[in-house]
């Protein structure tokens, strides 16, 4: 079995490494040339010094949501505690083009809010204009304090509430028992999802690209550099947007060995009743406002979706609504084509990735093998690279035919947007896959294997239904990827082979509103579709298991 | 305030689920005297640990009061009871060393930092951990967390120390030592202590009293001695060492013990209730013997199975109604399948009365 793993480990190579030190040999084109070049340019330090900026500030502002919030609703009980609880988590069902669309149909210039308010404060301009750095943290922090939130959630459910019983019992008050306590045991959650929110942002494409007005960041800087032609500069802007998120990701590892902390006790905290008149009276209306901002965006899109294209011009809403857009992308020929091309690249992808990442996952669970590390790195490292990374490293490897460098022609054909999907769900696959195989007692394998099970039932009966939650959960993280996928389907697509994210912005661009709405509706309805299948999957699963026992 | 305290938990009645809800802890009173070492035992449900948690304040009570010194503490917060307290898995905080583990509560008392790393030097001593101030939690043994978890509710000399089970989680052996350490360290504090187990041989190694409760009720309060002599009632008797309960009839300072039809009168004595509406005699393995089959005075059985403990031989011995008594005997007089008798030789017998 182990001899599969010289394949596996070409593959992942050719696709994975391979993309990168294309990347980086070709910032070295012309010996430092291009790195000079870098260096001495203005707008490429701007680019580089505002994405750091805008990513820690990003973390900042998600962390001054995500944090209180996860204590408010795992610690605390209040009247609309559920309802919120439910509505904590939407803004990461949005696909991520799809939020931004949304901000500008609510927030921009001529958005519904702007709108409001410019007519309540009576004002000739609108209030503010969302643009510039700020505009992309406001974004930023919207739909990525979802990361803090639940990542902080996850470890207060598993946090021992007997330390802070401890902590309170030894004389501590609520403050000290917060920061010298609970805080740092649950650093390792909190410092996982900072990494997750600065790495997103600092990857993070379509807010910069709608929102960013003049502003330059490194994500988008490459893109313009590719277009502009300058391709050296854009390997030296995509290997310091990667190193920039490696090193991040080195912080991190680092910081964690530190501090590994193992809880040994079994309590968890009850949600006590928020006892204060005051802040009953608060939480409240708060909590309805705080659902009414984050639903408001999903049904700002579905709104949208019925306006008739070219109708909404200075008006606060919509003025017309039709279901004409929904029958156009239908029956129209030219409107059709995303929608089919992001279902058969998103499958196509997702089972690439099933299939290569059980193995690999097998591989790093149950053998032992020349190369193990290797592949650990392999299938971990496409999500430390930012998506516009892989993409460059994609467009400059696969551009042309030629056997002997191992290279083929992709780019402009119809393959190379399922490739970088495929790549960039490597690493969610195998981790949940890993993840799942780690919980199954290797000792299990040996007593089938001794019972007398052949190689193809131990797979069957033992390894597989143990890997299953993680196949399922992995593949619709995957898919769901996938199907809204912006930022490599921008560097890299065909007319032959847009997907819909591509074709939302289209007609963002056209004026078309109630199109771009329309199909961002079907996007979302996609990723529903994917979730209720993935949960469908594991009901069944569940549904046999019982009738077995 | 410094010193021990004396605890009084005065009608405390806990019910989980609302007003109507079951009582966890059912109009329990329990008195701990300055220094004493008082044990609230019981099976798992018995509402020992609820009655913990609201004399540490981690739990409200519904009715009842919490009194130290006298003084009404029912509604004050843990912070504020002066109390200390050690936890099941000993909740160490794993972030700290385990000087900064000990120190935590002399930090919030606003002790200087140097004072507060003399103390906590000297209280890991106190537990036998000299030395050990800059390790990590992680890097200690069950036992060793265990003393930290004593050092640190002890280093701020607390008016009355509350554990919770706190030998369960140490292996049989570990904790048959950290019995005795325990009990020696409490008396060289001279704390004033109240201590949860399910085990009965923690209680009565460490105790000064013991207090049985069951279904959330105290069903008797003593001396070691006093439950296991004389238990107050059947769940007692139970619980408390190893017996077996038979039908009695009392006649003044005697009783009749009739098992498989035959009847031996010996001295007996009520440990509670009134011995005119019948009892049960409590029969302990120890406080029997056997004689050979047709010795008077004995009951005729079957020996059913023979088990070496140590020191003595256990013998399960089927008498004639179907019950089977456990006797202690120093040699292997006899083998499984032989005919025996069994006789009583201990006296007086402990009756549970109406």
């Amino acid at each position: 079995m182990v001899w599969i793993s010289i394949p596996l480990l070409l593959l992942l190579v050719w696709t994975v490494i391979y993309p990168n030190i294309a990347v980086v040999a070709g910032s070295f084109g012309h010996g430092l040339e291009y790195w000079h070049a870098f260096a001495s340019s203005p707008s490429d330090r701007e680019a580089l010094w505002t994405s750091l900026w805008i990513s820690v500030a990003s973390v900042v502002a998600s962390v001054a949501i995500g944090l209180p919030l996860a204590f408010l609703l795992t610690r605390m009980e209040f009247r609309g505690r559920r309802v919120l609880q439910a509505a904590a988590t939407m803004p990461a069902a949005l696909p991520p083009l799809v939020g931004v669309i949304a901000f500008l149909f609510l927030y921009g210039e001529s958005g519904v809010i702007t709108r409001v308010v410019q007519i309540l404060l009576r004002r000739d301009t609108p209030p503010w204009t969302l643009s510039g750095a700020w505009a992309i943290v406001f974004v930023h922090a919207y739909t990525m304090y979802v990361y803090v939130y639940l990542f902080v959630s996850a470890g207060l459910e598993r946090y021992d509430s007997a330390l802070d019983e401890a902590a309170s019992g030894l004389g501590a008050g609520t403050f000290r028992r917060l920061y010298r306590v609970t805080l740092p045991m649950l650093t390792p959650a909190l410092a996982g999802a900072c990494l997750l929110v600065f790495m997103s942002s600092l990857g993070s494409f379509s807010a910069p690209y709608v929102f960013g007005g003049g502003l330059r960041v490194l994500a988008t800087q490459i893109v313009t550099s590719r277009l502009n032609g300058a391709m050296g500069v854009a390997y030296v802007e995509t290997t310091v947007l990667a190193v920039s998120a490696v090193a991040a990701l080195a912080l991190l590892r680092w910081f964690e060995g530190r501090r590994r902390y193992v809880a040994t006790g079994k309590g968890r905290a009850l949600r006590v009743p928020l006892r204060s008149p005051l802040a009953r009276a608060v939480t409240l209306p708060t909590a309805l406002i705080a659902v009414v901002v984050l639903v408001l965006p999903h049904l700002m899109i579905v709104l949208v979706s019925f306006a008739r294209d070219g109708a909404w011009t200075t008006q606060v809403l919509p003025p017309e609504y039709t279901w004409d857009n929904f029958r156009r992308l239908v029956t129209d020929t030219s409107l059709l084509p995303p929608i089919r091309n992001s279902i058969i690249m998103t499958v196509l992808a997702t089972v690439a990735d099933v299939v290569v990442c059980s193995v690999a996952a097998y591989l790093l669970v149950f053998r032992r093998f020349y190369g193990r590390r290797l592949l650990g790195v392999l299938v971990a490292l496409p999500w430390a690279i930012p998506p516009t990374a892989i993409a460059i490293g994609l467009a400059s490897t696969f551009n042309r035919t030629d056997i002997s460098a191992a290279r083929v022609l992709l780019v402009g054909t119809f393959w190379i947007l399922p490739l970088a999907y495929f790549i960039r769900g490597v690493p969610l696959v195998a981790s949940a896959i890993e993840g799942s195989l780690r919980q199954l007692d290797p000792s299990l394998e040996e007593a089938a294997l001794g019972l007398g099970a052949g190689w193809w039932q131990t797979l069957r009966h033992v390894i597989y239904p143990a890997a299953r939650p993680g196949l399922v959960a992995g593949a619709t993280l995957a898919a769901i990827t996938a199907v809204g996928e912006f930022v490599a389907s921008e560097v890299l697509y065909t007319h032959a082979n847009r997907p819909i994210s591509v074709e939302i912005l289209a007609q963002v661009r056209a004026f078309a509103f109630g199109t771009a709405a329309a199909y961002s509706v079907v996007l979302i309805g996609i990723v529903l579709l994917i979730t209720l299948l993935a949960r469908a999957a594991e009901d069944g699963r569940r549904g046999v298991m019982a009738l077995r026992s | 305030m410094s010193g021990a305290g004396s605890l009084a938990l005065t009608d405390l009645t806990r019910r989980f689920g609302g007003p109507n809800g079951p009582a966890a802890v059912d109009h329990v009173t329990v008195t701990v005297a300055e220094g004493e070492l008082l044990a609230l035992v019981g099976a798992s449900g018995s509402g020992k640990t609820t009655t913990l948690r609201i004399a540490a304040g981690y739990e409200p009570a519904d009715e009842g009061r919490v009194e130290l010194d006298g003084k009404d503490i029912t509604r004050l917060p843990p912070q504020r009871r002066d109390f200390g307290m050690v936890f099941q898995h000993y909740a160490l905080f794993p972030h700290l060393s385990v000087e900064d583990n000990v120190a935590f509560g002399l930090e919030a008392r606003g002790v200087g930092r140097t004072e507060r790393i003399a103390r906590a030097r000297g209280a890991l001593a106190g537990v036998g951990l000299e030395g050990a101030g800059g390790r990590g939690i992680q890097s200690l043994s069950g036992g060793e967390q265990q003393r930290v978890a004593v050092a640190r509710a002890l280093v701020i000399e607390p008016r009355v120390l509350l554990l919770d089970e706190p030998l369960s989680n140490l292996d049989p052996t570990l904790r048959q030592a950290m019995r005795d350490e325990l009990r020696a360290i409490l008396r060289r504090q001279r704390v004033t202590a109240l201590f949860v187990t399910h085990d009965q041989e923690d209680a009565f190694a460490i105790a000064d009293r013991v207090a049985l409760m069951d279904k959330g009720r105290v069903l008797q309060i003593g001396t070691p001695e006093m439950l296991y002599d004389a238990p107050a009632t059947q769940t007692v008797a139970k619980f408390v060492g190893r017996s077996t309960l038979v039908p009695a009839v009392p006649d003044g300072d005697h009783a009749v013990i009739t098992v498989g039809g035959v009847p031996i009168r010996v001295r007996a004595v009520c440990s509670s209730g009134s011995p005119g509406l019948g009892a049960l005699a409590v029969l302990r393995p120890e406080g029997l013997g056997l004689t050979p089959p047709d010795g008077s005075g004995a009951w005729p059985g079957v020996v059913q199975s023979r088990r070496f403990v140590g020191a003595v031989y256990a013998y399960r011995v089927a008498v004639a109604d179907g019950r089977v008594l456990e006797v202690l005997a120093a040699d292997k007089r006899a083998e499984e399948g032989d005919n025996v008798g069994v006789r009583i030789l201990r006296q007086p017998v402990a009756l549970v009365c109406g």
